[in-house]
């Protein structure tokens, strides 16, 4: 059992003080100009709650948030299951094993944007590999900066290839620590592969799952270089998703009170959404 | 059996042809690359590889990379330490909230932050520092570390502390010579995913930038839009930047899939 | 059910191996009769996981042959062998209740929801875990676990043999009295073959009818426990039954006579002579000699242990263990030692050589 110990405030302090600076500063700073309105020179108004109505009363705020939550939605339903099956297949124990661990986690540690300027040169309709292959080998027209399906289909693929990994290597890991002789209990009760994986691996790996989908929803919806640096956004607005387009709006055009009020419903969004998903995937848990 | 490795191998295989593309790019010359498609680099060149080494734009873009993450993953798992140690070990009033206050941060999209943040780092008069960044990072690396090094720590009995006091050991001496040790692990894997996140981060990094600690990821979007057509030196560049990842990986593969288990990331 | 044979079997987990040393279990005859209970005891690490494996069919033996009711099934898969295995942790199924955790191992072999119920009820019954049936399995105590993992395996009514792997290791100690008088007595109602792997001697001897002891990939004896007790067939099955186990004493033979502490002792018969030679006797059998003869010795330990004390003298440099009810000596005293005859053995490079008979004089 854990000891009541208030003074163990002090060993927090220094977090608490390195996160509040970096969380509650900037904080505030964003609620202040999300109520203002200002015209430069440090002149400000005060504006209310004008700024939240018009973003969320703006239809590029709604399209915005349709197309981030098709790129979530689209990107859970390829990279966790096709993660989960890939871990499934993957060897347990010898010489294999460290050399599916580091070439699958490589993708992972490549900086974003240069997670996009690689897949830009892959893709270059003429010079590209995937693009010359698709062009002039199997002769179907692609070229992502032209067609809005293409671009959509380019970032989901990317996507897919930057982060299904986290899935494979969280789902491996649950499991692993299933002790063998489920396996073995399994195998005499003449339970069928879909049955092993159904009463057996699945549970088992219910935790690094939820976590794994809580990770990847965070990481998705906040998602900003490496589409922007894959594709601006474009063709048109048709993959810019929120955070390139509070970037647009904040930096680009620098209308900081609808940027800032902006800002507060998208990480709204995001805490929702996560307590959302944390409390249905927890609740069976608490039954019983 | 054999059917069932396909799949893993037919994933590598896709994992692993943008890398080789991006490799293939960097060792072609700009007129090869304009030229058209060539799957092989036709004529081998190192001239991209050379420029890189030589401009001081470009190496200083790794220097500054390398620096500011350093620093981040040492002040991250540093002021976690203490953080995990309490929350592993006691109960105190709020600590359940303030908890999960650090992991909502984990969940706050960039984004949001680029614009308060060049405010705040240039008010404190931090802008363009290598410190500057390597704070900004804390704000998803600290609550990460905490989580990892919490889980660890849980895991190490509680015994463990009790022995130390009674054999007279003063908690600093007992903390970095016994307790330490004993999540040594725990250390690695917070330390492996501080760099990680804070090595792939550009958005926070750019904004908090102009010359003196301009990382390799920005230097990288100031040649792909001044100029479209310098694709090798472009490759040559992501290139290097995918040797640090794959090095830290190497050392820490035993420790990524225990670190993983812990359900905790 | 059946009689279950195995012939000239040996196992090694590499795939060549050299010499002896290699095997994990070497060259194994053995029967279990139908409907027996046998307990299959040993230390960890001589071979008897590896042996129940090859009965289940989780493992291929590398040589010889398993027969269920003379059929070979050496080649067979676990689940066509109609066998049922409980494991050293409890393998149940979380997401399912206890009812459907039982009816398992009958569903997946297409029986009717009828015939699932029937034996399903029949069995939690047995087990007493009727008002159990509707909870979800993950939320149950873990002797509660190992029972319903004992109950998948009975709950098929024409199991061969169910095979019991250390099943009470996690079992808290104030229960494990509880379920091991359960397992006796469902042997008794069922009928089926069981077998039960410990390295614990105390439940494979109130558990079995006949106990197989192994020792480095080895059958070493297989005998009643009355058997094992009194006639060990080998030092290492003196050692290891028994609390504290037999007195092994190096001896030396003179004219088919043994001698131990200068002593001559008398044996229960005739013995083959030659080779390393080895005096046993169980501490129930020596006794402290009261008219000046006898082996000298001296008391070094006495523990009393309750019912009856333990004595640790010393002859020359070995220890020999007694076990004395009423008045023992105290430590530091000289002792004269008194081995009954009928229960004294002679053991030539490990192995029993005397019978029983007129002791040689």
């Amino acid at each position: 059992m854990k000891t009541q110990y208030q003074r163990a405030w002090l060993f927090v302090t220094p977090v608490l003080l390195l996160v509040a600076f970096n969380a509650l500063i900037p904080m505030m700073t964003v609620v202040n100009y999300s109520v203002q309105e200002t015209f430069g020179d440090n002149l400000f108004f005060w504006q209310g709650l004008d700024w939240f109505e018009q973003v969320l009363r703006s239809e590029r705020f709604h399209n915005a948030l349709g197309r981030q939550f098709l790129f979530t939605f689209l990107i859970l339903i390829i990279e966790v299951p096709l993660g989960v099956a890939i871990a499934l297949a993957m060897p347990r124990k010898g010489f294999w094993v460290p050399v599916c661990l580091v070439t699958m986690a490589l993708p992972m540690l490549i900086p974003w944007n240069v997670v996009g300027a690689m897949w830009n040169i892959f893709t270059l309709p003429d010079i590209g590999l995937l693009g010359y292959l698709m062009n002039h080998t199997l002769g179907i027209p692609y070229d992502m900066t032209q067609d809005p399906v293409a671009a959509w289909v380019t970032i989901i693929v990317m996507d897919v290839w930057h982060w299904t990994s986290l899935v494979v290597l969280l789902a491996y890991a649950g499991l692993v620590s299933i002790p063998y002789a489920y396996y073995q209990a399994a195998e005499i009760d003449a339970a069928s592969n879909w049955a092993v994986f159904r009463y057996i691996q699945l549970p088992k790996m219910k935790t690094v799952l939820t976590i794994a989908i809580l990770l990847r929803f965070m990481d998705s919806f906040n998602i900003y270089t490496e589409p922007f640096v894959l594709t601006g956004g474009g063709p048109g607005n048709s993959t810019t998703l929120l955070s390139i387009d509070l970037v647009k709006i904040a930096l680009g055009q620098f209308d900081l009170g609808p940027a800032a009020a902006m800002s507060l419903i998208y990480f709204a969004i995001t805490l929702l959404a996560s307590w959302l998903f944390y409390t249905l995937m927890t609740k069976n848990d608490n039954k019983s | 059996m054999r059917l069932k490795s396909l799949l893993p191998a037919a994933y590598i295989l896709f994992l692993m042809l943008p890398i080789y593309w991006l490799v293939a790019m960097s060792f072609k010359t700009t007129n090869e690359i304009l030229a058209g498609f060539s799957l092989f680099p036709q004529t081998w060149t190192l001239a991209n590889y050379i420029e890189i080494f030589t401009d001081p734009t470009w190496y200083w873009g790794y220097i500054n990379s390398i620096i500011y993450v350093t620093l981040n993953t040492v002040i991250s798992v540093t002021v976690s330490l203490p953080a995990a140690y309490a929350f592993s070990r006691y109960t105190f009033v709020g600590d359940k909230h303030l908890f999960f206050w650090l992991l909502t941060n984990r969940m706050a999209p960039a984004a949001v932050f680029a614009l308060p943040f060049f405010q705040l780092y240039s008010a404190v008069g931090l802008f363009d520092t290598h410190v500057a960044v390597a704070l900004a990072h804390c704000l998803f690396n600290v609550p990460l570390a905490v989580w990892i090094l919490e889980g660890f720590m849980s895991g190490v009995p509680k015994e463990l502390d009790e022995t130390a006091y009674v054999d007279g050991y003063s908690f600093p001496r007992f903390f970095v010579t016994i307790f330490l040790p004993a999540i040594k692990s725990g250390v690695g894997v917070a330390a492996f995913f501080c760099f990680m996140f804070s090595w792939v981060e550009l958005l926070l990094a750019k904004t908090l930038t102009a010359v003196e600690a301009k990382p390799i990821a920005a230097v990288m979007t100031r040649t792909a839009s001044s100029a479209g057509y310098e694709l090798g030196l472009l490759a040559a560049a992501g290139t290097l930047t995918i040797i640090p990842g794959a090095i830290v990986i190497y050392f820490v593969r035993n420790y990524i899939a225990k670190g993983f288990a812990l359900g905790r990331v | 059910m059946a009689q279950i044979k195995l012939s000239g079997l040996r196992h090694s987990y590499r795939p060549d191996p050299q010499g002896e040393a290699d095997y994990a279990l070497k060259k194994i005859d053995l029967t279990w009769e139908d409907g027996g209970a046998y307990a299959l005891l040993g230390p960890s690490g001589c071979g008897k996981s590896t042996l129940l494996n090859i009965i289940s069919g989780l493992l291929v033996p590398s040589e010889g042959k398993i027969l269920f009711n003379d059929q070979d099934v050496t080649s067979l898969a676990p689940a066509k062998r109609n066998i049922a295995q409980v494991f050293q942790f409890p393998v149940i199924y979380d997401t399912m209740t206890v009812y459907d955790n039982l009816a398992f191992p009958l569903r997946n072999r297409g029986r009717d929801e009828d015939v699932v119920e029937r034996r399903v009820t029949a069995i939690a019954e047995m087990l007493e875990v009727t008002e159990m049936l509707k909870t979800r399995a993950s939320n149950l105590s873990p002797d509660n676990k190992q029972k319903i993992s004992m109950g998948r395996g009975l709950v098929r009514e024409d199991v061969n043999v169910v095979m019991f792997d250390e099943p009470l290791t996690v079992i808290d100690p104030h229960l494990k009295w509880k379920l091991r008088s359960k397992l006796k007595e469902l042997h008794q109602r069922v009928r089926a073959t069981m077998i039960y792997v410990t390295h614990d001697q105390t439940e494979a001897l109130t558990f079995a009818d006949q106990v197989v002891v192994m020792q480095d990939g080895e059958v070493v004896q297989i005998g009643t426990p009355v058997e094992l007790f009194e006639r060990p067939a080998h030092t290492f099955v003196g050692h290891f039954i028994g609390s504290p186990g037999m007195n092994v004493l190096p001896c030396e033979m003179k004219d088919g006579a043994a001698f131990f502490g200068g002593e001559r002792v008398v044996l229960e018969g005739p013995a083959e002579v030659g080779g390393a030679a080895e005096i046993g006797i169980r501490p129930e059998f020596v006794s402290l000699s009261s008219n000046g003869t006898g082996i000298a010795a001296r008391v070094r330990k006495v523990a009393d242990i309750g019912r009856h004390k333990v004595v640790e003298a010393i002859v020359h440099d070995t220890r020999v263990h007694a076990i004395l009810e009423g008045e023992a000596p105290n430590a530091g005293d000289a002792v004269r030692l008194d081995f009954k005859p009928s229960q004294t053995r002679l053991y030539k490079d490990g192995w029993l050589t005397s019978r029983p008979g007129e002791g040689t004089r």
